[in-house]
């Protein structure tokens, strides 16, 4: 059946808060003639209740778009509304802001390393079955991961969608008692983050490698997450408030999520793999010892390989974390003031699976007019789609149920929200 | 002291979704200080960070099992009837596989009472619609009830 030459693979749809997901290939002939990746983009609606709302709303009103990663958006939005009212926000608030943003980035990796990723390379159809027989291994991905919430419950108020987070800083300045507590657990995830990328390094991965351009922050000097300008690995760069003059958003006839492009280049790829290969200069020690360590290249072109850069990318965020919490000492006032004014903001900030830019209008009372998110799903989209078309056309010997499984990896290799979703997709098999 | 945590699980954007979460609202102030309320998108390692250690755990959910909707299904966690795919979680993976992985790793709660709310409308929005809302204030009560109960019996 399956080296039928004419055959279509769909996998479909379910609703889910982050994104609706399907997948579509067509086989003519023994060529792959058309992969369509439909995702539903939930931000757009997002763009929608923003209008109309005060410029400081922002910030909690988008923490709901994920649950994973809360913080970007947040910091994100925090960015462009002070970019707006002509505010730049740094010093101890930027450390804070910058430690909670570590805790996210531990949580979603840890999350995605162990409970989504790891298992496809290990033969399990879910961490269910992965922590029957590997239940310390299980267990040393989840207590990384709740020190990722430990983070974002002492500077953010809570684990999911933080209520600390305001236009300018914060509400609440954690007390030194808080921050510090974190020490202790964040050095014992350092280790397990460390043994981490020694696990992940030795996964059978396909011999498969991309051409996408790589995109991501550049804050020369540091593995940049909350600052910095936007540039490529084929030396395209240009500041965050050129954003949209350099990424232009098409729409396709297959999905309603756009797709991103840089103009007159065409697709791109955001994420741990463009961030590594751009500011791997910049890793801390200790994460660039692990990646060192497993022999991980300075630019990694296999999508499957991105859990070993996802694992270095939680080292180098523990580390950071263990600094800042070191560094920490309570200050005052929690936030600077930030006045409206009528005007244009931009904000992108480094979400764990990619670049996340925000936009927003503001009128003289501080309403918003505008609004405009750009989430690292639909940026990758195309390039997840051109992943799926090469990786498909190679493996047209294997069956449906095989073909179907290494499709829903090769999707998981970028984005933990779309993978989330392929874990309920069901095939039919169509042929033509 | 009997440890119960009451646990509303969804997403208060998504609708019906958010049958869990206004269960929640609903019981605060209804229930003995002991008894901890939590709501939760239903990330498995984060209910299994709050059900861990309890003696009962009360988790409320959205479900989509073509029964009436505000049809209320109730499971404990001794029926193996209950099945990930009729959940409407609507986030990462679903309860059963929170159930599943803890399970695993010995972290599930003595006991635990499943309340599956039969969700009509999950589309992005806002509040939840009548069927469900009555089925929500028929839970607060039966909930508040069971749990003071439990956490005041000697």
């Amino acid at each position: 059946m399956s080296h039928r030459n004419d055959r279509a693979l769909t996998v479909g749809s379910l609703s889910r808060v982050e994104g609706e997901g399907a997948l579509h290939v067509r086989v003519v002939d023994g060529r792959v003639t058309d992969v369509r990746l439909q995702i539903y983009e939930p931000p757009r609606f997002f763009e929608g209740f923003l209008r109309g709302r005060g410029y400081t709303e922002p910030p909690d009103i988008t923490a709901r778009i994920c649950g994973i990663c809360p913080v970007a958006y947040q910091m994100s939005a925090c960015l462009a509304i002070e970019d707006a009212c002509g505010v730049r926000v740094d010093g101890p608030i930027a450390d804070l802001r910058r430690l909670l943003y570590c805790g996210e980035w531990i949580s979603s990796h840890a999350l995605h390393i162990y409970l989504l990723h790891a298992p496809d390379f290990l033969g399990y159809p879910s961490v269910v079955e992965l922590a029957r027989d590997h239940r310390s291994i299980v267990e040393r991905g989840l207590a990384i991961k709740k020190v990722g919430n430990a983070i974002l419950e002492a500077v953010g108020g809570r684990a999911i969608h933080p209520v600390n987070v305001r236009v300018g800083g914060f509400y609440r300045v954690p007390t030194r008692t808080e921050i510090t507590a974190l020490a202790a657990p964040l050095q014992e995830a350092l280790e397990a983050a460390t043994a981490t990328v020694d696990w992940v390094a030795g996964f059978p991965f396909p011999d498969f490698e991309h051409s996408h351009e790589l995109l991501a922050l550049v804050e020369p000097g540091r593995y940049a997450v909350l600052d910095g300008v936007i540039r490529t690995d084929r030396g395209i760069g240009f500041p965050v408030r050129a954003f949209e003059e350099h990424i232009r958003e098409e729409q396709m006839p297959h999905s309603t999520a756009l797709h991103a492009r840089l103009a007159g280049r065409g697709r791109y790829l955001t994420g741990p793999l463009a961030r590594y290969a751009l500011s791997g200069p910049w890793l801390l020690p200790e994460a660039r010892a692990a990646a060192d360590a497993v022999g991980l290249e300075p630019v990694c072109r296999n999508p499957f390989r991105s859990i070993v850069v996802r694992a270095v990318e939680l080292v180098q965020a523990i580390a950071e974390a263990i600094r800042l919490v070191d560094a920490y000492r309570p200050f005052a006032p929690a936030a600077v003031p930030v006045l409206a004014r009528p005007g244009v903001g931009y904000g992108a900030t480094e979400a764990p699976r990619g670049t996340l830019f925000h936009r927003y209008e503001i009128d003289k009372n501080g309403c918003i007019t505008a609004a405009r998110i750009v989430p690292p799903t639909s940026q990758n989209q195309a390039a997840i789609e051109d992943d799926l078309r090469r990786f498909v056309q190679d493996r047209l010997e294997l069956d449906d149920h095989r073909l179907t499984h290494e499709c829903e990896q090769a999707i998981r290799n970028h984005d933990p929200c779309i993978s989330c979703a392929t874990h309920f997709l069901e095939l039919s098999v169509e042929r033509s | 002291m009997t440890r119960i945590r009451v646990i509303g699980v969804g997403n208060p954007y998504r609708r019906d979704d958010g049958a869990g979460p206004a269960v929640i609202a609903g019981l605060r102030h209804r229930c003995p200080p002991t008894v901890k309320l939590a709501e939760c998108d239903g990330e498995p390692t984060r209910l299994i960070d709050l059900w861990d250690g309890a003696d009962l755990a009360v988790v409320v959910d959205a479900v989509r099992s073509g029964a009436p909707p505000g049809t209320i299904h109730r499971r404990s966690l001794r029926h193996p009837s209950f099945g990930r795919a009729g959940c409407a979680a609507s986030h990462a993976v679903d309860l059963g596989d929170a159930v599943a992985l803890a399970a695993a790793l010995d972290r599930l709660p003595t006991r635990m009472l499943l309340y599956l709310v039969e969700a009509d409308n999950t589309s992005t929005g806002v509040g939840l619609t009548p069927a469900v809302e009555v089925a929500v204030a028929e839970l607060v009560d039966e909930i508040a009830e069971e749990v003071t109960w439990r956490a005041t019996r000697r």
